[in-house]
């Protein structure tokens, strides 16, 4: 009979955690074809220019190099994602520094990098934006227009309402504004992008370490105008992701079949780590203004927020990234009324593209801080604010989603406040940090996050997947889902083997090939574990009552017999496969024009909790401890939930207060892990990871999205942290020593800013705009 | 990796003399020794010079000894070296705590105290603990040695006395700090693996309420490792009051030029050095 012991639930070892461990796992360096030779791209050093001449220098034998311009490329010159405004090869304006304008292939791959040097692009400057502030600016040079874009240096604006706003700031009895900014940041990835195309007999194979094999697929289509057959990409082991691997690999990828075509010989294109940072996507950088009015004990009565991120060069995903941005800006909380104007702008910087979170950080950075901010406001804490405007069951979201599960905020709270010594802390802070040269704080962030494509996005990519039994009469499950690190191919296959009564060990998972794997849609969106997971469990079901009605199979089995039953089921008819394709629940709707409706078929909810120090003397933020409590549906697997969400907040904390980019004129000039600082295990707290469960009917055993909430929380919680600790309040991160000493050391700078005011001396409308 | 490395040569002839007679014949050779400094500039294709001569290994430079109450570090001393050494740790424990904080675990084993100190970044971290101690530092080329105070080897930004052909033979301390208050903290970008934005370090001898000795310096304060001579007297010889203590920071002040650079700015540097003397005058 069945397993006894649950596996869903369970800790099942990591499936190609041996292999990894043991070495053996191949990432995409560690492969070499015969004849194969090393790809190269020339890039733009300038942000933006018209090309007027391309030099190769003296000392190259050139004659030995395979050269690709746009010239070259056989269907259309675009990388497609939503828009076809990105060149795969510039043609003649260079829109960002670093943008690909030259491939150069050789099997010498030290030649090579002579090579890229020895090219030498000559142009006209043309005006450029860096900013969200320059791009908006009525002057600015347009940079970017495009009949599918809103207005020039506009890639894509939403309207969200809720209610009525203009008539609540009448009756308000306080009006807060408050402005929030959030900069770019790198997935760092241990793993740099990297592939290997081959192009035989019309047809273009790609190899390469990514999240999404489809998109390269489609990419592939339209740059080499071949039909979908001809095109075949296949992932192999990937060392992180991100998100930085989710649309990347399609510029990459054609980059490397366009020399392999060219060469007729296969071409590996392995960024290293210096290129991946400069050219590479990173999060959107962003800003949030928020004008709240709220009644005297503390009810939100309505708000008005701009949201705005800056997408870089080129569209890319960034109407995606805006939309899950908005829809989270609004937070857990009820609001009677509510306007979100949102916009992603064009600057001049390279692309920027999918991070973990993937928009939502952002907006709930702005929000989480600014509850704060009106909690001392109104005059009462952080915790009473958030309690008296909870979304509780049978209330709805800002898009008009009804909450059916019985989700409790409040026992959340309570929770998280409990297991984290909040009050007491809170208490014995108040009392020691006067007189102690190092000052503590303690705050927290509460949250949501969507799980799943946004609104009708899961309807359109009306996924598919497949299980097939092997020679061995194993279950084989077959998804273009893929594993980078995060759990995919453990979960699936726990389902698979709970749902199929066999051990875990009997399961086995696909490479993800478009030739042989249906498209289950993009490893993204923290859909993976829900949306996927639940369509391998309906396959799997699938499977069984196919292999019952042949009448192979009793009701009751043993894994030998499941396996016997599988194997006879074979010899008679071919192959036993089963699938199931998603079908949208018929209680979602969701309105793409009016932005209302279920935005998402679940929410994962959480409260994290953050103790910080901060040291008078260095200005240094540490934090200390931390505490990420987080109701998920089920957890499918103990030990990898847990990695996520570790992960996930030590990835927050270095977005909060460690990492930064600096550009330069569109230029990451801190492209190196020298002075990128990302935190390490000496600068990160205990973790304490803590779950509730209440099952959703749309994921497998009530699975939810868990893979990208965890980035949504620590930025806030850690500054609300450092306002408790410091009295100061910071609305910007990453939140380095250097700005806490300019706050701190300069009084005045902090008087300007009405966030530090009173409210008995300022009245009854705050402006925190300057910050 | 951004360079060919068939545009370089390494030779390693295994013993000192013959190294010192390879370096006194072609003075282009650059000795490299751990390699944590020019394997990076070597890896991001910044490597200018392409006849490397290596010292790894070699046994005459990877000594520590005590005579006389002197301690004498070879240069091929490594950093988990200095960690693991017992007198080390009881006559100069600034030096343990700046080699614990050199980069990880891998880079101590490899580094060296020979390379840090002839790298000559104003951001290196022992410099500023040898300089506190009062470091003579040996010098040696196929001419004979040479020997004079740490304080006097760097000229400028990236600039030593070190002649063509020359090599830091060793460095020396003289065991006379136990009973001085000894002081080291590193601003680092980060708690691992970070280069200094700041640091101070220092020692004194008190007298009672007075300061009888003192010796500050610092990392990425000035152009150099350097020894803050203006504080110093500001202190010397006076008890500390508060009034002493702001003296000492406008002192200080006026004898720091730190810059702005990818890793921080002028005025927090200023700031938080100013904020480290004080904790440390405090402590007196
Ligand atoms: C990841 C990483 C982290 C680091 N973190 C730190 C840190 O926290 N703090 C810090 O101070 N440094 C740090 N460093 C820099 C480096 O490790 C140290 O400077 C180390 O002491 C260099 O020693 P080495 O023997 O490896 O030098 P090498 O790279 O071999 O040589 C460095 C220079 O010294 C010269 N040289 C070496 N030995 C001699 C000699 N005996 N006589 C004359 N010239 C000589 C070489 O010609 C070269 O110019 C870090 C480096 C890396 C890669």
């Amino acid at each position: 009979m069945a397993p006894k012991e649950p596996i869903v639930g369970a800790p099942a070892l990591r499936y190609e955690g041996e292999a990894k461990v043991l070495g053996r796992a191949k990432y995409i360096d560690d492969l070499h074809f015969p004849q194969m030779i090393h790809g190269a791209t020339v890039r733009s050093k300038f942000p933006r220019g018209r090309i007027t001449a391309i030099r190769y220098g003296e000392g190259v034998p050139w004659d030995e190099f395979t050269i690709v311009t746009w010239r070259d490329i056989p269907g259309e010159n675009t990388i497609v994602h939503l828009l076809k405004d990105h060149p795969c090869l510039v043609e003649e304006i260079v829109n960002h520094p670093e943008e690909p304008i030259v491939l150069l292939a050789h099997p010498d791959k030290a030649l090579l990098r002579k090579a890229v040097d020895a090219v030498t692009i000559e142009y006209e400057p043309l005006p450029a934006v860096f900013t969200i502030e320059e791009s908006e600016a009525p002057d600015a040079p347009v940079i970017w227009n495009s009949e599918a874009g809103d207005s020039p240096n506009v890639f894509k604006t939403y309207l969200m309402e809720k209610g009525n706003v203009d008539d609540v700031w009448a009756s308000a009895d306080y009006i807060i504004e408050g402005e929030y900014s959030t900069g770019a940041q790198e997935q760092l990835y241990i793993e740099n992008n990297g592939v290997i195309a081959e192009y035989t007999e019309e047809s273009v194979t790609v190899w390469g370490s990514m999240q999404c094999p489809y998109y390269l697929h489609h990419a592939l289509q339209l740059a080499f105008a071949l039909p979908e057959e001809k095109c075949r990409v296949i992932q192999v082991e990937t060392g992180g992701a991100f998100g930085g691997k989710e649309d990347y690999p399609s510029v990459i990828g054609c980059h490397a079949a366009l020399l392999a075509m060219k060469s007729g010989r296969p071409v590996k294109m392995v960024y290293d780590r210096l290129e991946d940072m400069a050219a590479t996507t990173k999060r959107h950088p962003s800003r949030t203004r928020h004008r709240t009015a709220v009644s005297k004990d503390g009810r939100l009565l309505g708000g008005e927020i701009e949201f705005a991120i800056d997408g870089g060069a080129y569209v890319t995903l960034s109407p995606v990234v805006l939309s899950r941005g908005t829809i989270h800006a609004a937070g857990p909380y009820n609001w009677p009324n509510l306007r979100i104007r949102a916009k992603a702008v064009a600057t001049n910087c390279p692309p920027h593209g999918a991070f973990r979170g993937f928009g939502a950080p952002q907006s709930i950075f702005g929000l989480e801080r600014h509850m704060d901010l009106i909690a001392k406001t109104v005059g009462i804490t952080p915790e009473e604010l958030r309690r008296r405007n909870f979304l509780q069951p049978g209330g709805s979201t800002a898009t008009g989603q009804l909450i059916k599960d019985p989700i409790d905020l409040n026992g959340m709270l309570t929770r998280a406040l409990e297991e984290s010594g909040y009050h007491a802390k809170r208490a014995e802070f108040t009392k020691t940090n006067p007189t102690s040269p190092i000052k503590r704080g303690i705050g927290f962030a509460t949250f949501m996050h969507g799980a799943g494509f946004t609104g009708s996005g899961e309807r359109r990519l009306n996924s598919l997947v497949a299980i097939e039994i092997d020679d061995e009469g194993s279950p084989e499950i077959l998804v273009s889902s893929t594993e980078f690190g995060q759990g995919t191919n453990t979960i699936l296959c726990q389902v698979a083997a709970q749902t199929l009564h066999i051990p875990y060990k009997n399961v086995r998972i696909a490479q993800p090939d478009t030739h042989r794997v249906p498209n289950s849609g993009p490893t993204v969106a923290s859909r993976t574990a829900m949306i996927v997971g639940k369509l391998v469990e309906d396959a799997s079901h699938n499977l069984l009552t196919c292999m019952r009605a042949s009448g192979l199979l009793e009701e009751t089995y043993t894994p030998e017999q499941f396996c016997h039953a599988a194997l006879a089921y074979k010899q008679k008819h071919g192959e036993l496969r089963a699938t199931a394709r998603y079908q949208a629940p018929g209680d979602i709707f969701w309105d793409d024009d009016k932005y209302r409706g279920d935005a998402y078929p679940a929410y994962a909810w959480a409260v994290y909790v953050a103790e910080v120090e901060v040291d008078t003397r260095t200005y240094m933020a540490e934090v200390k401890n931390f505490w990420a409590l987080q109701e998920v549906g089920k957890v499918l697997n103990p030990v990898l939930a847990k990695g996520q969400v570790e992960g996930g907040v030590a990835q927050g904390i270095g977005y909060a207060i460690y990492e930064k980019c600096v550009w330069k004129d569109g230029v990451m000039a801190n492209n190196q892990m020298t002075n990128y600082i990302m935190p390490t295990s000496a600068d990160l707290p205990p973790i304490h990871v803590l779950f509730e469960e209440v099952p959703s009917i749309h994921g497998p055993f009530g699975a939810k999205g868990i893979g990208e909430l965890p980035m949504d929380g620590p930025a806030p919680a850690i500054l609300n942290a450092i306002e408790e600790a410091t009295g100061v309040c910071f609305n910007h991160c990453p939140l380095l020593p250097e700005d806490i000493f300019d706050k701190l050391a300069n009084p005045t700078s902090i008087s300007a800013d009405s966030s530090q005011l009173q409210p008995a001396v300022a009245g009854p409308v705050f402006s925190g705009t300057t910050s | 990796m951004r360079s060919d490395v068939r545009d370089y040569t390494l030779t390693a002839p295994g013993s000192l003399n013959a190294v010192l007679s390879a370096l006194a014949a072609n003075p282009r050779l650059t000795p490299v020794a751990g390699g944590t400094e020019l394997m990076v500039a070597l890896g991001v294709g910044r490597l200018g010079p392409h006849e490397l001569i290596s010292l790894h290994r070699l046994k005459e430079l990877r000594f520590i000894e005590e005579h006389s109450g002197i301690l004498t570090l070879g240069a091929g001393t490594t950093f988990t070296d200095i960690r693991r050494n017992a007198t080390i740790a009881r006559e100069f424990p600034l030096l343990v705590q700046t080699a614990a904080w050199t980069g990880s675990i891998a880079n101590q084993n490899r580094g060296t105290l020979g390379g840090n100190i002839a790298n000559a970044s104003p951001a290196a971290d022992s410099p500023p603990a040898l300089l506190v101690y009062d470091a003579t530092i040996e010098l040696v080329s196929a001419n004979g040695r040479r020997t004079l105070p740490y304080g006097e080897f760097h000229l400028g930004y990236k600039k030593t006395v070190l002649l063509p052909g020359e090599l830091i033979y060793a460095v020396r301390l003289p065991c006379r700090f136990a009973k001085h208050r000894q002081y080291v903290r590193k601003v680092g970008t980060r708690n691992a693996q970070a280069i200094s934005k700041i640091a101070l370090a220092a020692t004194a001898l008190m007298d009672g309420a007075t300061v009888r000795e003192i010796r500050l310096a610092g990392a990425s304060l000035v152009d150099r490792p350097a020894r803050l001579h203006a504080t110093e007297a500001v202190v010397l010889g006076k008890a500390i009051t508060p009034e002493l203590r702001t003296l000492a920071a406008a002192a200080l002040a006026s004898e720091i030029k730190p810059i702005d650079d990818i890793r921080s700015t002028a005025k927090y540097r200023m700031a938080v050095a100013c904020n480290l003397l004080d904790e440390f005058l405090l402590s007196l």
